[in-house]
């Protein structure tokens, strides 16, 4: 029991770093349409900058802003200069593009950091364990992303809900012309927006370093799965997008952590361990294929 | 009178084409003559990605479907390949009837049948959905299979399987790179005049119009989605033949060869091509894989270079390299 309550908060806490990366991709695909492949990109920047930022001056709060503003500003610049010319292209084009755009990341990591992976340690007020129940302690730094998570879907419920540029931004998911036509400084809100979504990317990016390792690369690891989500969840819903995360999280955590018992009931113990590490991987695609084929639009479709 | 005199007289374009191709068929020796007999290598890659990705353009620039799963149908066609060499080299039949083989016809036929067969169960589910669907779902199948490669330790898993023993095929001696690079160049020319024939008969049209508008297609009383199937089963076979060439040039399969980035990479080839082009992804291939070739003999961090150039393809070429050569030298 103590087991699977940890391996579902671990679930929620993979959720909820997939959501902070699938709501900015899905308000920049359903708002403007582009399929950016280079939002893993994002991710990467922030987490690199964070963690650089940490080792020299040892501050977390630092490097928390780092991370935020390197994201964040490296996303508006990418916008102003590359994807505000592809929003009336093809996807062809975007996926071109954006894919330049990893490469050039990516090398640009590389040269500037160079390949070894960085070590981010987790700041001192988060290290420890929380007990939750007794004798079941949890890391109060994975507590602390959850909660982070969670305070970051209920700060957009009510940025989008509830003011003036969210209506504006739920208006132009549903009809961009008509918004323009309205008179709407439709360019600047497309810069916020992406500003926006790159900067949730930089905290999912600088949340994760002291869980992964900061490296070149890990944006696209976990860029597919931001899509898996984007997909299930419906494209341009945040609400879908809270949701597909939190069900991708919990799919994934979950076959990873049970299937490896499973399967070594029928068969040896190393081939049923590489059999079930595959399978699990598996798991979140063949969810997103027959989430696809059930309903084509996702499970919370954002304009039907 | 002048008419009749120009129609006489082979097209400009039929010149050019003669003209790439004897350089093709020569380029081994030019390679041999030039002191870089690794330029044969190359080239054979070139012809092997260029076959690849003319067959993804069958489904993305004549069909209309955007597969980003394509890597799928290459990787399987490796796997067909290595798989029957390994069994071949332990002695021991797949599933305890099928013999392994390195007998290169047999092995070809096994890629483009399994790719064929592939693409038949991913093109019947995924094509019930369109648009941005359709390209994640083909990445979800494709991805599926990477992974179960992957797990797959008997066939190396994460690192792949060696295949030792190069592909015998009659009258031909496949260690001599040469030949090897005659054989995928054949191939490619073969590949190249059927796609030729097929974007011209009734069916090719019928999978423009789907492409185009499909709710046209459905007034005129045509039903598109046989047709796109049928095509983006072609496109699958036609891949795996490419997978199965490349293992044969690289004498390695792993699950590298099924990884979302190829299929990308076979994406960036046709688009820097020219999308819907017959020679577009022959150009494109070349490009790329030139590209990467002489940045990354030039510079380690050649991708910070390559990045770039694809964005202002992108930005300032549209149409990919057929259109530019068109703009250049105007029909």
């Amino acid at each position: 029991m103590g087991l699977l309550l940890e391996q579902l908060l671990n679930g929620l806490q993979l959720g909820v770093m997939l959501f902070l990366l699938a709501a900015g991709l899905t308000l920049v695909f359903g708002i403007m349409g582009v399929i950016n492949l280079a939002h893993g990109s994002l991710y990467m920047v922030g987490a690199f900058a964070s963690a650089w930022v940490a080792t020299k001056t040892g501050s977390a709060l630092a490097a928390l802003a780092a991370g935020l503003a390197a994201a964040a500003l490296t996303g508006m610049a990418v916008e102003l200069l590359v994807l505000r010319r592809l929003y009336a292209r093809d996807h062809l084009d975007q996926v071109l593009a954006t894919f330049g755009l990893i490469l050039f990341f990516n090398q640009g990591m590389v040269l500037l950091f160079g390949r070894q992976p960085l070590f981010v340690e987790i700041p001192a007020a988060l290290r420890g364990a929380v007990e939750l129940a007794p004798g079941l302690p949890y890391p109060a730094y994975r507590l602390a992303i959850i909660a982070v998570g969670l305070l970051v879907a209920a700060g957009l419920y009510l940025l989008i809900q509830r003011t003036r540029t969210g209506m504006l931004v739920r208006a132009g998911a549903t009809h961009r012309e008509m918004v323009r036509a309205l008179g709407v400084d439709i360019r600047l809100l497309y810069t916020l927006v992406f500003g926006l979504g790159a900067l949730l990317a930089g905290l999912a990016g600088l949340m994760a370093g002291p869980i992964f390792s900061v490296q070149v690369g890990m944006g696209e690891q976990i860029l597919i799965m931001t899509f898996v989500v984007v997909v299930i969840g419906g494209i341009g819903s945040v609400r879908g997008a809270l949701a597909g995360a939190v069900l991708v999280g919990l799919v994934d955590t979950l076959l990873r952590a049970y299937l490896p018992a499973a399967l070594r009931g029928v068969m040896q113990g190393p081939d049923a361990d590489a059999l079930a590490a595959g399978l699990a991987s598996m798991g979140v695609y063949l969810l997103m294929a027959v989430v696809l084929l059930l309903r084509p639009r996702g499970l919370f479709p954002a304009h039907a | 009178m002048r008419n009749r005199l120009r129609s006489r007289l082979p097209s400009r374009d039929a010149v050019a084409l003669t003209l790439l191709l004897a350089l093709a068929i020569a380029l081994p020796w030019l390679a041999e003559a030039a002191g870089n007999p690794a330029g044969i290598a190359l080239a054979t890659r070139i012809a092997i990605y260029a076959l690849a990705a003319s067959a993804l353009n069958l489904a993305l620039g004549q069909g209309g479907m955007v597969s980003f799963g394509h890597a799928a149908f290459f990787g399987l066609g490796g796997y067909a390949v290595g798989i029957l060499y390994a069994h071949w080299s332990w002695q021991e039949p797949l599933l305890g009837i099928l013999p392994g083989t390195v007998s290169l016809p047999l092995t070809l036929l096994a890629a483009v049948g399994l790719g064929g067969l592939a693409a038949a169960a991913i093109g019947a589910l995924s094509l019930r959905t369109s648009g941005v669907q359709f390209i994640m779902i083909t990445l979800a199948f494709a991805q599926m299979l990477f992974f179960l490669f992957v797990s797959l330790k008997a066939y190396g898993g994460d690192d792949g399987l060696s295949v030792r023993r190069q592909g015998e095929f009659p009258g031909l001696s496949l260690r001599d790179p040469a030949q090897l690079y005659w054989l995928c160049l054949g191939l490619l020319v073969g590949w190249l005049a059927l796609l030729r024939r097929v974007t011209r008969s009734r069916f090719g049209q019928v999978l423009a119009g789907a492409r185009q508008n499909e709710r046209r297609l459905r007034a005129l009383g045509l039903t598109p989605y046989p047709y796109k199937l049928a095509g983006f089963i072609l496109s699958g076979m036609g891949t795996a033949l490419a997978g199965a060439l490349m293992v044969n040039q690289a004498r390695f399969v792993s699950p590298d060869m099924l990884h979302w980035t190829k299929s990308g990479e076979l994406m960036i080839m046709v688009i820097l091509g020219g999308v819907g082009t017959l020679l577009g992804p022959v150009f494109g291939a070349a490009a790329l894989v030139g590209l990467e070739s002489i940045l990354s003999a030039w510079t380690e961090n050649w991708q910070i270079i390559l990045g770039p150039i694809l964005l202002l393809v992108v930005l300032f070429g549209r149409g990919g390299l057929m259109a530019l050569l068109r703009r250049v030298l105007p029909a």
